[in-house]
Parts: C-alpha cells; structure tokens; sequence
C-alpha cells in the first residue's frame, strides 16, 4: 500500500508536471511547498489550492540556477512546513534546437536546469533524509536519457547525467532508508511540449502526474511514464551504434 | 539575581515566520515521542554547562529557530518536540554537584536521571520521594513535567519535595527559586512544561529508608466500585497505592482491578538493612524465571497485542490475581515496586508500528466513579479499548499549571495503528468532555489529544494569563516552544 507523505516541496511547480503533482499532492491532504521562477504562477497555483480554513500550499520564488540560495531556502521550507517527507524535481528545460544549431547559451541553460539545480536541490535533500534515515527523493528525467539522440544532444546528455547521478545518490543514501525515484516519462502534454508537432504515445498531465506519485509512494526506484516506454527503450537500447547513427529520431 | 518586575502582555507578538539561516545537517536527527506515537527532525544540541546552554540560545536566535527543552524524552507526546527547530537535550548535564548523607539533601544536575539519583543515595538510607513508573526520567523532565508517583495522595509530586533550582532563562539570567526566593516563579516553573527556562541544579530533599524492601499488600476488586471503597479506606495509612484495571470486563465486572498497598518498613523491621539497601539488591532481574532474557519478552507478547490477546491477558492477569495472589503481602524491592514500566524492557514495542497513547485524566473525587465509568463505557462502545487502565490517587498542590486534583487518575493505554488514529482522536474528544464536565484536569507528559479550547477549560483563564506573564519576563522573544505548547496555547504563547 502506498505510504502518503504528509509535506513535500516541489521545484519546477509553476506549470507542465510540477504544477500537477503539487496539485494532486495537496488533494491527498500533503502540505506542498511550491518553488519556481515565476512569483505570479506560484500565486495563481496557491489561491486556487489555499482555503481559509487551511493553508496547504507554501510559494517560493527561486531560480533554480541561483545555487548558492538553495541551503538556506531549504531550511527556511522545512522550517515553514514542519518537515519533510519527499522532495520531487521537476523543474526542467527543453529550448528548441535545429538540427545543425551547436549553441552554447542553450546548452548551458540546459545543463544549469537540468542538471546542476538538480544537484543544489537534491543535495540538499540526501543530507536531511540521511540523517533523519528516511524520506522520498524524486527526480522528474526522461526517456530521452536512454540514448543519445540527434535532435537533441545536450537536453540527452543533461537526462543522462540526472539518471546517473540519482542512481550513486540511491547507491548512496538508500541504506539508511531513504527512496530515490528515477521517473523517465515520455512526451507529456505540458507547456514544454507544445509546438513539437504530433508526438508518440503523448499522455495527458494528470496522468502522468498520477503515475508518478503512485509509484514514488509505493517505493519503486525507475520509473517509466506511460509503463510502456519501458519496453520501447529496452528495445532502443539495444540498437547497435553503427544502426543508431543511420536514424534521425 | 532578581527577578525582573512583572510587566504586563504586550500586544500581539510578530506572526510572521523568522528567517531562518541553515543549521548543519550533523545536527539533525530525528527525535520520537515516548509513545512512538509521532516524531519530527529538530537540530540536537547537547551541551554539558551552562554556558554551553546558552550558546545554544544564541544559535537559535541567530538562526531564527526555537528552542524546545528535552530530557530523557519520556513524555508520551509531543511535550519536548518541536519540528523543524533546535531540540536543547540536556541528558549530558547529568552530574550529581552536592550530597549530604546526613541531610538527605541532593544538588544535581537536570540530565541526572531517577535511575542516577537512587543508585547514588540508596546505600546511605535514602530513596526518591517520588518516582515514576520509568527510572528513565530526567530530573530536569521531573520538575518540568511536576511528576508524581504511587504516593501522590500522600507526598504530592515531586515540586513537593525540592528544595531550591536555578532556572536558566532564554534572556541568560540564572534565577535562584524556592519558596522562600522567587516563589511564585518556583510554583510556576515547576509544572511549567520547560517554557520558562532551563533547569541549571536541582535542590531536592530525599526520604530516609530503614531498609531495601516494601511491604506490599495485593488485593483484588470485582468492580469499580470497591476499587474506590478500598482506596478511600486505605489512603489514610498507605504509602503507596496503584490499581491495574481491566478495561474489557463489562457488566458488573466493569472496572474489576488487581491493587496494591505499598508500606515502607518502620526503623528496625529489616534486620539486614545494609545488605537489602544495596544497589545490587535492587536491580531488577534480566531474565524471566531465570531463563528468558527479558530484553526478549516484548517479542512473546507482541502477538498478544490486538482485542482478543489484551482481553485474554487481562483475563487471566485478575484471575490469577483475584485467586492465588489474593490478599498476600510480600516484601519487594524499592525499585521493583516502583519501576513497573522497567520490569519487561522495551514493553512499549508491542505497540508497533503505531505507537499508543496514554490518556489520563484526573478527576475530583467526588465525581471520578461515574467519569472513569463513562469512559470505560464509551471506550468499550467505541470498539478502541484501553490495554492497559492504570489507578491512582491524587491530592491537590499549590504548583499553577498542575494537573492535580483532590481525587483520582486514570492512565489508558491505547493502542494506535494507521486506521484507528483518527477515531482514537475523536474518541479522546469525548473523552475529554466527560473530564471537563467531571470538573477534572489533565498532564501534560502525558498527553497526545488535547486541544486548545479543552486545556483552557481546565487550566482557567486566570492560571493562563497569570502564566503567560511569566513567560513574558523570563523569555520574552518566546524562544521556548514546543508542539504541545503550540497545540494548546498557540505560536506565540
């Protein structure tokens, strides 16, 4: 049976999945501590969440990017919400690359997001669950982590780099009981994958959002979002190189 | 150093949250109710002085945290919880600074525990007036908490029996109390739940002993009724009296119970007083009849612990009691009789995984039969009955916060799991009117289910104002707080 958490903070909650797990969060009566750029959407998110009865949501502009707040606005959270039962990342970039584009300013981007304000966040969370010997770590990839691909080097690499790095942080911090999700969804209708044209076995939202938190809360460590891009990418894994390279998907 | 001039409440405290700075994650653990019942995170300090006390004021000042005092953490809730902030624990200051065996007068430190204190004193003649069912116990949780005993109808809780403390406040002053120096702070800090300041050394007047033993008396009731007969007739002469309760009988049976009379033994009665006095006489015995390891014991009973096995073994615990063991007196070690909650190590684990409340009430007693009928009655019906009802008698004292009245108590443990707890909860609420009605009052180590307005009605509007104002002079930035506190009296208390 699932074990539901009662306090979670959510990075990359002000749209696409951030935004629809935290929501699905607080209907399960979690109270949800909301971080993301955007100080409006956070507010939008929280009044239609809060009543005045009871406050559930918590709002916390912060650029993922800006390392260096990430300790203190992680104690100020817990402080605020009484604790901390699981942490769920979500924030992240996917900019639009042509095909021959090689630009940094977007690669980085990709990366900082991605990748490093994973790390700030995460960190974070592997010290507290650490010592207290328990809590849920999620980290939100994507199937594009499986393989290199050409469309999109660097947003594969920064998945790649996000799935490697929370399996040492299970390899890490799981013998004290600390649970460490890889989620790899595939296309998702979010803001993030609007424009990209028609896009294979595309899923709603709340469908992801609620695969996901089912399967953090029952202690599963990898995750694929819908279950059958499990079996695709085995099969994509396997693909040798020399085939891999004739293929432009 | 002198207390500052009462002032009066000033308006409204700042709501808004403080901004916190980050404490090392070294610090962090996670720290439980005795009850198992809930636990939170809090940063753990654990200084050995008093200047190291203070540095930990200090870090919770600049770290915009607050402070909520802990001892051995014996209280069943969340009495010395508080998520998210500092937990000062002062097990580390457990030192024993002045003892005259010729006096019996004790000066310690708060993290000496009961166990500490008898182990030291017993072999001069000298035992603690009063005791807890658990030797576990701080001092400094003792005065905190104002425990109380078996003996409570006789010797009051243990504020009685102290003679001075110095109360390290968050401002940083030392303030000497006894009822003669500060003494309406002495009568408020004692009881006062660690919200006022620290305990830095403890004062206490200890009992002369002429021997290692008690006589103790075991007599059976076949109901409620005769229980409160039996205790009324023997409270005049008895040191220590306590009464196990069946809380599944019904009927006529409701409220059948296994008693106990305590007496200590007169100068001269124990011809070998030097020998029962010793330490190693009173240890309890690490293995049952001398094979099974006790520390094993919770494990056999565990499958015990749902309806139909606490029915059984409350079954046979009063028939064997109400047969065979009827109307026998033994002698028993001091910390055989007193440390019931010691006897099977680890007992509290049956409870697994969820833990148990205790909800005890204590009620006048004048009115304590039909109250402590009603809540057997409405347990019962609630299908959530108590494993284990535990009887005692009370007087009142002089102490403001105290939870004690001129009548009787009664401890339920009740049993928690994930889908009981919230109508535990709502059986607690009823539970509490009937005590409110009843004219009763409530403890504070013990509780997990009070709410708000419940802790106004019986603590009294004036008590609260009269303690809010001596929490205005001894911490005026409120850095004392725990989530009991903030449960019953709010953020900024």
């Amino acid at each position: 049976m699932p074990s539901r958490w009662k306090t979670a903070i959510v990075v990359g909650a002000s749209s696409g999945m951030g935004e629809e797990i935290a929501r699905q969060l607080v209907v399960q009566g979690c109270k949800v501590a909301l971080v993301a750029r955007r100080a409006e959407e956070l507010n939008r998110i929280a009044q239609s969440l809060n009543t005045a009865q009871e406050k559930k949501v918590f709002t916390y502009p912060h650029d993922v990017g800006d390392y260096t707040q990430v300790p203190a606005l992680f104690q100020q959270i817990t402080h605020d919400i009484g604790g901390l039962d699981a942490i769920i990342y979500a924030a992240g970039v996917m900019p639009s690359v042509q095909p021959n584009e090689y630009n940094f300013e977007k690669d980085r981007k990709m990366i900082e997001v991605n990748v490093l304000g994973a790390i700030a966040w995460l960190n974070e969370a592997a010290q507290r669950f650490g010592q207290s010997q328990g809590g849920t770590i999620v980290g939100i990839s994507s199937v594009a982590g499986e393989r290199g691909r050409y469309p999109q080097p660097v947003y594969c690499t920064s998945k790649a780099a996000l799935n490697t790095y929370l399996e040492a942080l299970r390899n890490r911090v799981g013998r004290y009981g600390v649970k460490v999700v890889t989620v790899k969804p595939g296309p998702v209708d979010t803001p993030m994958t609007k424009g990209l044209g028609k896009l294979p076995l595309l899923i709603p939202v709340d469908r992801a959002a609620r695969e996901i938190i089912n399967a953090s809360q029952s202690g599963k460590k990898n995750v694929f979002v819908p279950g059958i891009w499990r079996w695709i990418f085995l099969i994509i894994r396997n693909i040798p190189s020399f085939v891999f390279q004739k293929l432009k998907f | 150093m002198a207390v500052r001039p009462l002032t009066p409440p000033t308006s409204e405290q700042e709501t808004t949250s403080p901004k916190i700075l980050p404490l090392s994650w070294d610090r962090l653990e996670r720290v439980g109710a005795w009850g198992m019942n809930t636990s939170v995170c809090a940063f753990v300090y654990r200084p050995t002085t008093i200047e190291g006390i203070r540095e930990v004021f200090e870090i919770a000042r600049t770290h915009g945290r607050r402070v909520a005092l802990r001892g051995s953490g014996c209280s069943y809730g969340d009495a010395s919880l508080l998520a998210e902030n500092i937990s000062l624990d002062l097990t580390r200051m457990n030192r024993i600074l002045a003892w005259n065996p010729e006096t019996g007068v004790i000066k310690a430190e708060p993290g000496v525990t009961i166990r500490n204190l008898w182990q030291y004193v017993i072999e001069d003649g000298w035992w603690s007036p009063v005791v807890s069912g658990t030797m576990v116990v701080s001092l400094g949780g003792a005065l905190g908490m104002n425990i109380h005993g078996k003996n409570n109808f006789r010797v009051g809780p243990i504020g009685n029996h102290v003679l001075e403390f110095e109360l390290l406040t968050p401002k940083g002053d030392i303030l000497r109390c006894s009822r003669t120096e500060n003494a309406e702070l002495f009568h408020t800090a004692i009881g006062g739940f660690g919200m006022l300041g620290c305990f830095v050394s403890i004062t206490l007047q200890l009992k002369k002993v002429y021997s290692g033993h008690l006589s103790v008396y075991a007599f059976a009731t076949p109901d409620l009724s005769t229980l409160f007969r039996e205790f009324e007739a023997r409270m005049e002469t008895a040191d220590y009296l306590v009464a196990w309760v069946d809380c599944f009988a019904k009927g006529k049976a409701l409220g059948r119970s296994l008693a106990h009379q305590a007496d200590y033994l007169p100068k001269g009665v124990d011809p070998i007083p030097a020998q029962t006095l010793r330490v190693s006489k009173q240890e309890l015995p690490e293995t049952l009849f001398g094979v099974i390891p006790k520390s094993l014991m919770w494990r056999f009973i565990k499958p015990f612990s749902n309806n139909w096995g606490m029915r059984l073994i409350n079954w046979a615990k009063y028939t064997q009691g109400s047969t065979l063991g009827n109307h026998k007196t033994v002698r028993q070690a001091h910390a055989a009789f007193a440390f019931l909650l010691d006897y099977v190590p680890n007992w509290k684990f049956v409870y697994k995984p969820g833990g148990l409340i205790q909800y005890q009430s204590f009620v006048p007693e004048a009115t304590a039969e039909a109250c402590f009928t009603a809540q057997i009655e409405a347990c019962q019906k609630a299908g959530i009955v108590p494993f284990l009802g535990v009887f005692k008698r009370h007087r009142k004292d002089d102490f403001l916060m105290s939870h004690a009245v001129d009548g009787y108590s009664f401890a339920l443990d009740i049993p928690l799991t994930a889908k009981n707890r919230a109508r535990v909860w709502e059986l607690a609420k009823e539970l509490n009117r009937l005590v409110i009605a009843a004219g009763g009052r409530f403890y504070f180590a013990k509780d997990s289910t009070l709410d708000s307005q419940t802790a106004h009605a019986y603590l009294g509007e004036a008590a609260i104002a009269q303690f809010r104002r001596w929490k205005q002079t001894c911490d005026p930035e409120n850095l004392l707080q725990t989530d009991l506190s903030r449960r019953l009296f709010g953020d900024n208390f």
